[in-house]
């Protein structure tokens, strides 16, 4: 409660527009959360754990250290904007295939990274699927399930 | 990814690779997690803790804070009916006596380590809450304090709690020690360290609290035990049927969401206020508002004849319980019995200790107290073997215990024992050894364990389950067991499917909620499976007798000779005899029998151990592995690259193999962690690596491609022959890769995590 000035912000989620009234230093974590995208998860607030990883203009991003008012005028995509449970997403799909998860808190986020990866760099290497993921934390699996599901998308297993 | 089985072959579900339960909603962001769920008028509460680890509160001025427009309550220990919560933890020593402090809500008057809950907040926003800590007013009169539990054993040191830091010690003894090492040709003697491990479980613990139209305190939250109802009930002063704990998915915890976290903060704020209150610890908060794993010194004297054979062991144990209690006391049990590893040693002498400190409390994680244990013996047997020029495998498979050997606990083991096994598979699927340099060591190492599954016997464990049939046949099971992610409640979706021979998209599991669900139990000490699963399976059973009875009668047929899959009852004999299991079922409804019931399965019940000497049967059973590590040292820098890893276990059966591999790779990065690279650091009791950027765990970067062999030697004490893989998973793993240091540098450091400055002094010495 620093400030008590107030930012109008426009920005498109999931292609969806949402508008808010902000402080400068609200989160777009906070934000997101607040207007109910409870799917991005708050794992350390620090930009440490990758659990709030959102797709801004096409890149990975960390929503718990990215302020809501540089999101103004943006598209942001969340896990929700992937597929649907009649039509998983190639990549939601070999993680359910391959039990790329266990607790399933850091898969929304883990999910976006690999998707921005595969975007960028459609066919990674093993040890470039590795990098990629290196600031997304899992406390459960030992990583190898998932790097086993974002190479199998990778490879063409699910076209 | 290797299984080897000889039984798998007559289920149709048990030990397959079945989908998981929650896989497509945890892909889909669909999950409500602990903090994703609100309610209308709900505040926000936050902790006001501690930043002295030893002191006198002089003066706590609440009024500014209550006064800011927005807040609800301000709580202190005064405002708390029954503060403390004590426990008469049983087998405590007679010096020490009945522990009066196992848990404390809030402090008064006194702190005793950084960290410590002072006050609780509720207010309108999150932000609001935290301004409002801003504003509480503290003084404190620095007290006497200490942090090295070695210290903390000397009489003159500043007493914690009470007039003893000592809060429990526990005994092996077998034969005569001093007249073992006698015959020892080899005697290693080594002390060892093991780090102070943080959960770090990516989702804080977390929750809601409400006050329903009964009357009765509703906590839904991340719940590893949600028999924390009555310890809520307790700390209020209410009937424990006037508090219900609803479990959430939870996004993991390790041991991390065993001990009592938020939800006695979350029923306060809501008694006190009247209205929906969440709570979330933030990253901080877990590092230093919540239990550690114990960090142990382990003084060891192992020695063998110069045929390899062990004849004497001898340590003493000391763990630092941190300035609460807790589970301290059941931790110390388990590294007792599991100190000797699993070899059979004619002479043992142990005597282990868990000692207050000012540093933070320490109580559940995976492996509890057992795993540390594996850090000394393996390194033992790897110093033995190359004193007596003996291969590390030849001198363990000439001690290894065998199914019908008696510990140095006085208990006989029941189950099968594939050790040498687990260390050969683990150790071939290494393969070739990789290539190193001038600069990069190449090493190798490997360690085998023991883990119990289940709790302690004198503890009386039970798990309660419901199965019923609908009326088209699918099934419906409650279990009040809550679901880590390991897939605690899925695998009773798994039996029940085979038992009543359905798919398992045909089984509905309804898990962890007091009210609701038959009591389970915890999901803790590797019991899930064992206990619930078993009592999943009891209550399958008995619809299947129910629904085979009947059958029988409108068949005609004598009910032993019919069976039950895809849902039809058919005879074994006669294939013109069969009838839908829906018409079987009707049948049972005609008659007024529902095809239902509520089993209880219990666990072999012992005695309460009566003194600190353990001399009788302390668990069900025990699951043995080992894990294999290849490493490159940089003798330069000291830096630790692990390239290959194996880990091979018996359990027993598997009930869905990639459930089994995820715990096995799971607890293979963790104990990788606890190896080489995680300590919560506490300098003067002040901590320093509350943050994931001071508190390093393994990425994707650290961990190679781990090798799962799973072994099934179906003697388990769980459903189908399991035994547990949890803990286990852990286990050996630190202990491998200090030994495939070890290798590669040769020399051995002793103190874990072995980090790139301990290799690189160690280097230094020569």
């Amino acid at each position: 409660m620093s400030t008590t000035e107030l930012y109008d912000i426009t920005l498109t989620v999931n292609d969806r527009e949402v508008r808010g009234r902000i402080q400068a230093e609200t989160s777009l974590l906070d934000f997101l959360r607040d207007n109910d995208y409870t799917e991005v998860k708050r794992g350390c607030d620090k930009g440490d754990c990758g659990a709030c990883t959102v797709i801004m203009d096409g890149r990975a991003i960390l929503s718990c250290i990215t302020l809501a008012l540089q999101a103004d005028g943006r598209k942001v995509y969340t896990v929700k904007s992937l597929g649907s449970w009649d039509r998983l997403h190639p990549l939601q799909q070999a993680f359910v295939d391959y039990e790329a998860l266990q607790c399933g808190f850091c898969t929304p986020g883990m999910l976006m990274t690999a998707k921005a990866l595969l975007d960028q760099n459609p066919h990674p290497t093993r040890e470039e699927i590795r990098e990629a993921i290196s600031g997304n934390l899992c406390r459960c699996t030992g990583y190898v399930k998932i790097v086993d599901a974002i190479e199998a998308v990778a490879k063409g297993e699910y076209r | 990814m290797s299984k080897q089985s000889t039984e798998s072959e007559r289920f149709s579900v048990i030990g397959t690779r079945m989908p998981g339960l929650d896989e497509k909603d945890k892909v889909l962001g669909n999950v409500v997690f602990a903090e994703d769920f609100t309610l209308p008028g709900m505040l926000y509460g936050k902790v006001f803790r501690a930043t002295r680890a030893s002191a006198r509160i002089t003066k706590l001025d609440l009024s500014k804070a209550r006064a800011l427009p927005g807040v609800a309550c301000v709580l202190t220990a005064a405002d708390v009916p029954h503060n403390e919560s004590v426990k008469n933890v049983v087998g405590q020593t007679t010096e020490v006596g009945l522990l009066e402090a196992k848990h404390q809500v809030l402090a008064r008057e006194r702190v005793r380590y950084w960290g410590e809950a002072i006050a609780l907040v509720a207010a309108e926003s999150p932000d609001i809450a935290r301004e409002a800590l801003k504003l509480i007013e503290v003084e404190y009169e620095n007290l006497p304090a200490v942090f090295d539990p070695e210290e903390a054993m000397k009489p003159e040191a500043p007493k914690i709690h009470g007039n003893n830091n000592v809060i429990a010690s526990w005994k092996l003894r077998k034969g005569d020690a001093a007249k073992g090492f006698q015959q020892a040709d080899v005697i290693v003697e080594n002390t060892y360290r093991t780090p102070r491990q943080e959960h770090a479980h990516i989702e804080p613990e977390s929750g809601v609290a409400w006050i329903d139209d009964m009357g009765v305190i509703n906590v839904r939250y991340a719940a590893q035990v949600i028999e924390h109802y009555r310890d809520i009930a307790t700390v209020l002063g209410l009937p424990d049927s006037r508090v219900r704990v609803i479990g959430t998915l939870i996004g993991g915890g390790f041991g991390g969401k065993e001990d009592v976290t938020v939800e006695v903060f979350l029923a306060l704020l809501a008694w006190k206020t009247g209205r929906p209150v969440s709570l979330t610890f933030t990253r901080e908060e877990m590092g230093y508002g919540r239990h550690k794993r114990h960090p142990y010194v382990l003084k060891y004297r192992t020695g063998a004849t110069r045929d390899g054979k062990l004849v004497a062991m001898q340590a003493e144990i000391i763990s630092d319980a941190g300035a609460y209690v807790y589970l301290s006391p059941w931790v110390l049990i388990y590294s007792t019995v599991h100190s000797t590893g699993p070899y059979l040693i004619p002479n043992v002498e142990v005597d282990a200790y868990s000692v207050l400190t000012n540093n933070i409390m320490t109580s559940a994680f995976r492996g509890f107290g057992g795993m540390q244990m594996v850090v000394a013996y393996e390194a033992q047997m790897d110093e033995l073997a190359r004193k007596l020029g003996m291969d590390p495998l030849e001198l363990r498979r000439k001690n290894f215990l065998k199914k019908g050997d008696v510990t140095a606990s006085y208990q006989e083991i029941t189950s099968e024992v594939w050790l040498e096994k687990c260390a050969q598979e683990a150790l071939k699927a290494l393969g070739p050894r990789s290539k190193g340099s001038r600069t990069l060591k190449v090493g190798r190492g490997f360690a085998c364990c023991w883990q119990s599954y289940g709790r302690m016997t004198y503890l009386h464990d039970t798990s309660n389950c419901w199965v019923n049939l609908e009326l088209d046949g699918s099934a419906v099971v409650r279990s009040g067991i809550p679901d880590l992610g390991g897939g605690q409640r899925e695998s009773l979706r798994d039996i029940v499917a085979e038992v009543l021979g359905l798919k398992v998209e045909e089984v509905h599991v309804i898990s962890t909620d007091s009210q609701v669900t038959p009591p389970a139990g915890t999901v803790t000490a590797t019991r899930a499976l064992y206990m619930s699963g078993n009592a999943a399976k009891l209550a399958a059973e008995n619809v299947r007798k129910i629904i085979v009875d009947k059958a029988a009668q409108v068949l005609g047929v004598p009910a032993d000779t019919l069976a039950l899959r895809d849902k039809t009852v058919y005879s074994t004999t006669d294939p013109k005899k069969k009838m839908p299991l829906t018409e079987a079922i009707k049948h049972c409804h005609f008659e007024g029998i529902i095809p239902q019931s509520l089993a209880t399965f219990r666990a072999p019940f012992t005695e309460p151990i009566t003194s600190d000497l353990i001399k009788d049967p302390v668990f069900p059973d025990f699951t043995f592995g080992a894990q294999a590590a290849e490493v490159a040292v940089d003798v330069e820098t000291g830096e630790v690259t692990v390239l290959k890893w194996a880990s091979a276990y018996d359990v027993g059966q598997a009930i869905n193999l990639n459930r089994v591999e995820g715990q096995i790779e799971g607890g293979a990065a963790q104990g990788i962690g606890f190896g080489i690279m995680e300590d919560y650091i506490e300098v003067g009791g002040v901590p320093w690596t509350w943050n994931f950027h001071d508190y390093i765990i393994p990425t994707s970067k650290d961990i190679p491609d781990i090798k799962s062999i799973v072994l099934e030697s179906g003697s388990g004490k769980g459903p189908f022959g399991a035994k547990g893989i949890g803990e286990p998973s852990i286990s050996a793993a630190g202990p491998a890769v200090a030994s495939a240091i070890a290798d590669a540098i040769g020399k051995r450091v002793t103190h874990l995590p072995v980090t790139a400055e301990r290799i690189y002094f160690a280097l230094q010495e020569g």
